[in-house]
């Protein structure tokens, strides 16, 4: 076997009692619960969460503000250190030779030079580290007394530094999941990564503003068996979070990792699924692709093609293809690029074999040659078995020729500059040999349409080690009982009081993990404010206040509690508070010129009486016109100071008293 | 293995907690708490953390303490033991390529860190340097020794003078160029005595160091040596420089006079500046780019003059408002034979202070002015202190900065006591410490904020 071969997963054994490999993979609607247990389907997640906090985790730069322009930029190349390979072996010394440039855009509003990696971290921001510690005791982990940073190695450049400085505060948790429970592996707090602005040929661009944000890491044990089943765990724990009111919320400040394995597999990672919802159909198609390699191995070794028996050829076959109208190849010889054939031996119709839902074993080839070889625009490969149309059937029949391919065998051609296409070749080699072992220890990135893409070579296990930059920290018994003194009730417990009180249905899930729950619990029980009525405010209005761009996160809890207590003493009709919560939401605060003046006995009676006479006046009564009409003119005058429905039995009782 | 390492670094209620289960540092453990079990194994504990916790690695990897109060069980269910080395490669011979030594002195600028314990295995073996930077095979033949082992803070005369005389030994076997891998914080320090104490020297003396250590995957270590080692083995600027980041990025390093070389931010990857003027020469990866063109030339005799006279009893004195004459009555009844002072604006020390200095002069102790301005002359003449001064033996030291006129006064009293014979030898310039014109360009530190430095810092990298 080639020392350049990727580690390949042998976590599961293949079942031995049944005709495992002939099982049918349906289509994703299809698959049933008892489907996924013959496949035994297993699913971990690993969730981001960001926190809410004002600074970010190392360093005093404000945290949570995005924005693309940037003012200057740094680059830099990430090397593999001795650390995290033990030693150099081929693959990682040729990774590091196509190396990339990596290219930071830097906004000096959001990022100092800690993030740059040209100062050392400052301390552990305390308010994350309460926040996480308060999520730990939620999911009943075992809390560490004493954390200590490490640094966690990544070599694609998405942080400055090379390294991740993450730490874990609780271990051992557990959280209830329909009948059973899931448990929490482990609760990590440890700072987000750069986004990545573009990866083009040989240079990657990433934007530092997310950099250095604290999150959390909740890691979960493989322990979910259908992929419905991971985005409901998934859910869970989203709210769970989100009810301690000290997380992040909106695109991305939420992401995760899903692991899945089948039997006979090995536990592959999926990163950056950004959208719970999408869970099902990734994790269906990662089943379905390490069954189909499982498969693809079987069928390899059948035809005699075994890690052993492997065979494969490269040759420079520019000038045989130079006169190719096939656009790709054609504009790459113009440019004056080379064109490499690679011939894998027993290989003939593989590369169309099906791994995921519309993907096939060529894609596998084609993510590796894009990633490790940089050859980042698509095609950059095509090969015999392809069905569309690249060369004409002659001009495969002269490449066959001159690679002296045999019938049994498939061709790969890959293009660009020669370094690239040298490193390419050796990239479908490697992973069309790893065809015949199993399935390769990656991480894979998740893609749009369900499917999944190569991203990474798994990195070394060995890739954690101590930050010596900074001391370890005591976690004190005070700390944590303080910390147990801010922590919401279950979410699930509220909301079965909430049934309870009669809350409305649509409210109770957003009302259960709302920063209003603790208020509502109080007015309901200390002020006796209608429950239902509660949920409507916290949950309806503040729904529609968003929708009209009312800036809610400066809407504190004790405004909202002020101006609900107002209207509970008829200080402001319910009528008025829509638009007092816009209104204080803008302001700032609940001033007594901002509330509204409750008319007096002898305004609502004039306007009552003008408003009437004035429709008697303007239109005959037909079915109810007038009265619809007297309330619009009181209204105007009386709206949110008076409550509707005496106002309308007033104006009923005026227009009677005209008549 | 002794007892200590058994548990190395335990103190108190954790080494008790340990000894009373049995169990020792590379244990495999379980250990139960009030809280909790936990899994991994027994760390080594560093030796200032508290006497109160166990560190076990958890089986993800992450480290975590335990407080031992809280521990009721720990049972052992195996050992392992953390046993690192570096992985060796033959350093290549080319019968083409030029020799190239490179001297350790103790900093890390190739290593790999130890992830149990966080300690950092330094690598310096040509084998090792070849395992963690291939590159260099590409550029010269590679032979190293190791002439110390301590923290840059620790490098003083004694090291100084080891170095230079075995850099002569070196120009003597007839090596293209030298290389020492030396701590940054006092990598100025050791520039400058070497410039003073190896003169003439036919090939480049280069040295390097770096600001991030090379176990993280940003360190600027491997660049800055492939570098300095081109820059030994093949440039013609036959002096000793400190070849190290031009900016943050990873595009080019700057060769700079070791005697106008100063450290100028405790963190930043571009920290070496030439103070006051240009830096030698521009290198990347490809090429050696001379920005001026008043160095000393490559030769290719073997012959170098080494002097490595030194006197200890120097210092220096960094000027401040309200400084007492004590400071300087106490250094000279302590025995020092030479004071630099860093003084203010143009080389100002405060009226009380005269009568000591006054005494200085009396006792032979030779008084030197520098500016804590760092830039610029001292210029004594335009106020009356200034004359006052002068008056009573206070030499100003032009434009030489404060630790480099620190360092030749030391070597300049290593040769004579006689303070005339001092006085001529601070004045000569031997390498550029003093120099004649301050040229435009060589005082540039930009303001950020203003309009056309942010439009500079946005069209180039930092």
């Amino acid at each position: 076997m080639s020392s350049e071969i990727k580690q390949i997963g042998v976590d599961r054994p293949l079942p031995e009692d049944v005709d495992y490999l002939n099982f049918r993979f349906k289509p994703f609607k299809e698959m049933t619960d008892e489907d996924y247990a013959f496949i035994g389907f297993r699913s971990g997640l690993e969730i981001h969460q960001q926190l809410l906090t004002k600074k970010k985790l190392f360093c005093r730069c404000p945290a949570g503000q995005y924005s693309s322009e940037f003012d200057a930029e740094i680059l830099r190349h990430m090397r593999p250190t001795l650390s995290e390979l033990g030693e150099y072996d081929g693959t990682a010394l040729m990774e590091f030779k196509t190396h990339k440039e990596i290219l930071y855009h830097i906004n000096r509003d959001t990022v100092c030079t800690y993030e740059m990696d040209d100062t050392p971290p400052f301390e552990l921001n305390e308010e994350a580290l309460d926040n996480a510690l308060e999520i730990g005791l939620l999911y009943k982990c075992s809390l560490v007394d004493e954390i200590h940073i490490a640094r966690k190695q990544y070599l694609d450049g998405s942080i400055p530094t090379g390294f991740q400085r993450t730490t874990i505060v609780g271990l051992n948790g557990s959280i209830p999941f329909k009948d059973r429970i899931v448990d929490i592996v482990q609760l990590g707090l440890e700072e987000d990564s750069c986004r990545e602005f573009s990866d083009i040929d040989h240079r990657r661009v990433y934007l530092t503003d997310r950099l250095g944000i604290p999150l959390i890491e909740t890691v979960t044990a493989p322990q979910m068996i259908t992929p419905d089943e991971v985005a409901e765990v998934g859910e869970i724990l989203r709210k769970l979070t989100r009810s301690t009111g000290k997380v992040r919320t909106g695109l991305g400040a939420g992401r995760q990792d899903v692991n899945v394995s089948v039997h006979g597999g090995t536990r592959i990672e999926i990163k950056g699924v950004p959208r719970l919802p999408s869970i099902p159909r990734l994790t269906y198609n990662e089943a379905m692709r390490q069954f189909n390699l499982l498969r693809l191995r079987a069928e390899l070794n059948a035809r005699g093609v075994t890690p052993e028996t492997f065979s494969s050829q490269t040759e420079d076959v520019t000038r045989i293809v130079s006169k190719t109208k096939y656009q790709p190849i054609h504009d790459a010889v113009k440019a004056g690029k080379m064109v490499r054939c690679v011939k894998l031996s027993g290989f003939k119709g593989l590369l169309n074999w099906q791994t995921q839902t519309d993907t096939y074993f060529s894609r596998e080839i084609s993510d590796r040659v894009r990633v490790i070889a940089c050859l980042t625009t698509l095609p950059n490969i095509v090969h015999s078995d392809s069905m569309t149309d690249t060369l004409t059937t002659a001009k495969w029949k002269e490449v066959r020729k001159a690679m002296n391919a045999e019938e049994n065998d498939a061709v790969v051609l890959v293009w660009g500059d020669s370094r690239d296409t040298e490193t390419g070749a050796k990239e479908i080699i490697i992973r069309a040999q790893e065809a015949t072992v199993g399935i390769p220890s990656e991480t894979r990135q998740a893609l749009s349409d369900g499917t999944n893409g190569f991203e990474r070579i798994l990195p070394g296990a060995d890739r954690m080690y101590p930050d010596t930059d900074l001391p370890p920290k005591r976690i004190t018994d005070d700390r944590i009982s303080t910390c147990s003194s801010e922590l919401p009730e279950y979410f699930w417990k509220r909301q079965d009081w909430y049934r309870d009180l009669g809350v409305l249905e649509d409210c109770i899930d957003s009302l259960s993990i709302s920063r209003f729950a603790d208020l509502f619990k109080k007015l309901v029980e200390e002020d006796q404010i209608n429950p239902k009525f509660l949920g409507v405010v916290f949950v309806q209005f503040m729904k529609r206040l968003r929708k009209n761009n009312v800036p809610l996160e400066d809407l504190t809890v004790e405004m909202v509690e002020k101006i609900l207590l107002a209207h509970k003493t008829e200080k402001i009709a319910r009528e008025g508070l829509l638009d007092m919560l816009a209104l204080i939401a803008c302001k700032g605060d609940v001033l007594e010129e901002n509330l509204p003046k409750i008319p007096s006995e002898e305004e609502v009676e004039t306007v009552v009486t003008a408003s009437a006479t004035e429709a008697v006046k303007l239109t005959p009564d037909v079915d109810g016109s007038r009265h619809r009409l007297a309330m619009r003119l009181a209204m105007a005058s009386l709206k949110g100071r008076y409550s509707g429905n005496k106002l309308a039995t007033r104006v009923a009782a005026a227009l009677r008293g005209l008549n | 293995m002794t007892n200590n390492d058994n548990y190395k670094g335990y103190r108190g209620e954790a080494l008790a907690t340990l000894k009373r289960f049995k169990a020792m540092v590379w244990s495999d453990v379980e250990i139960k708490t009030s809280t909790g079990t936990f899994i991994g194994i027994v760390l080594p504990r560093s030796e200032n953390a508290d006497p109160l916790h166990v560190v076990i690695k958890v089986r993800s990897g992450y480290n975590i303490g335990i407080l031992s109060e809280k521990i009721t069980d720990i049972k052992i269910t195996g050992r392992k033991e953390a046993n690192y080395k570096i992985p060796e490669k033959e350093f290549p011979y080319s019968p083409g390529k030029p020799m190239v030594k490179l001297f350790g002195t103790g900093g890390t600028i190739a290593s790999r860190l130890d992830y149990r314990t966080g300690a950092v295995i330094p690598a310096f073996s040509p084998g090792e340097l070849y395992g963690s930077v291939p590159e260099l095979a590409d550029i010269c033949n590679l032979e190293t020794e190791k002439l110390y082992g301590v923290f840059s803070e620790n490098m003083g005369p004694e090291q100084w003078r080891g170095a230079a005389e075995a850099i002569g030994k070196e120009i003597e076997k007839g090596v293209a160029g030298i290389v020492i891998g030396h701590g940054t914080d006092t990598m100025h320090h050791t520039a400058a005595a070497l410039s003073f104490m190896v003169q003439d020297s036919p090939v480049p003396i280069v040295m390097v160091g770096s600001q991030r250590s090379s176990d993280r995957p940003s360190s600027d270590a491997a660049l800055n040596l492939m570098h300095s080692v081109k820059s030994a083995a093949e440039s013609d600027i036959a002096e000793v420089t400190v070849c190290m980041f031009g900016g943050t990025s990873d595009v080019y390093g700057l060769l700079h006079r070791g005697t106008r070389v100063r450290k100028m931010h405790s963190s930043y990857r571009s920290t070496f500046r030439t103070i006051g003027d240009i830096p030698v020469a521009m290198v990347d990866r490809d090429k050696i780019t001379p920005i001026r063109q008043d160095y000393k030339r490559r030769r290719d005799d073997k012959n170098v003059t080494i002097n490595t006279a030194f006197e200890e009893m120097v210092g220096i004195v960094y000027y401040y408002p309200n400084m007492r004459p004590d400071m300087i009555d106490s250094m000279i009844d302590n025995g020092y034979k030479g004071i630099v002072i860093a003084g203010t604006g143009l080389g100002h020390v405060n009226k009380p202070l005269y009568p000591a200095l006054k005494r200085a002069q009396e006792a032979g102790v030779a008084v030197y002015m520098t500016v804590q301005t760092l830039w610029g002359y001292v210029q004594m003449y335009v106020y009356d202190t200034g004359r006052d001064m002068m008056d009573i033996g206070v030499i100003p030291m032009a434009n030489m900065l404060p630790e480099v006129a620190y360092v030749k006064l030391g070597w300049a009293m290593g040769q004579t006591h006689d303070l005339e014979e001092v006085k001529k030898i601070m004045h000569t310039p031997i390498s550029g410490e003093i120099t004649e014109r301050e040229p435009s360009n060589g005082y540039l530190i930009m303001q950020g904020g203003v309009p056309e430095v942010e439009e500079f810092i946005s069209k180039y990298r930092k």
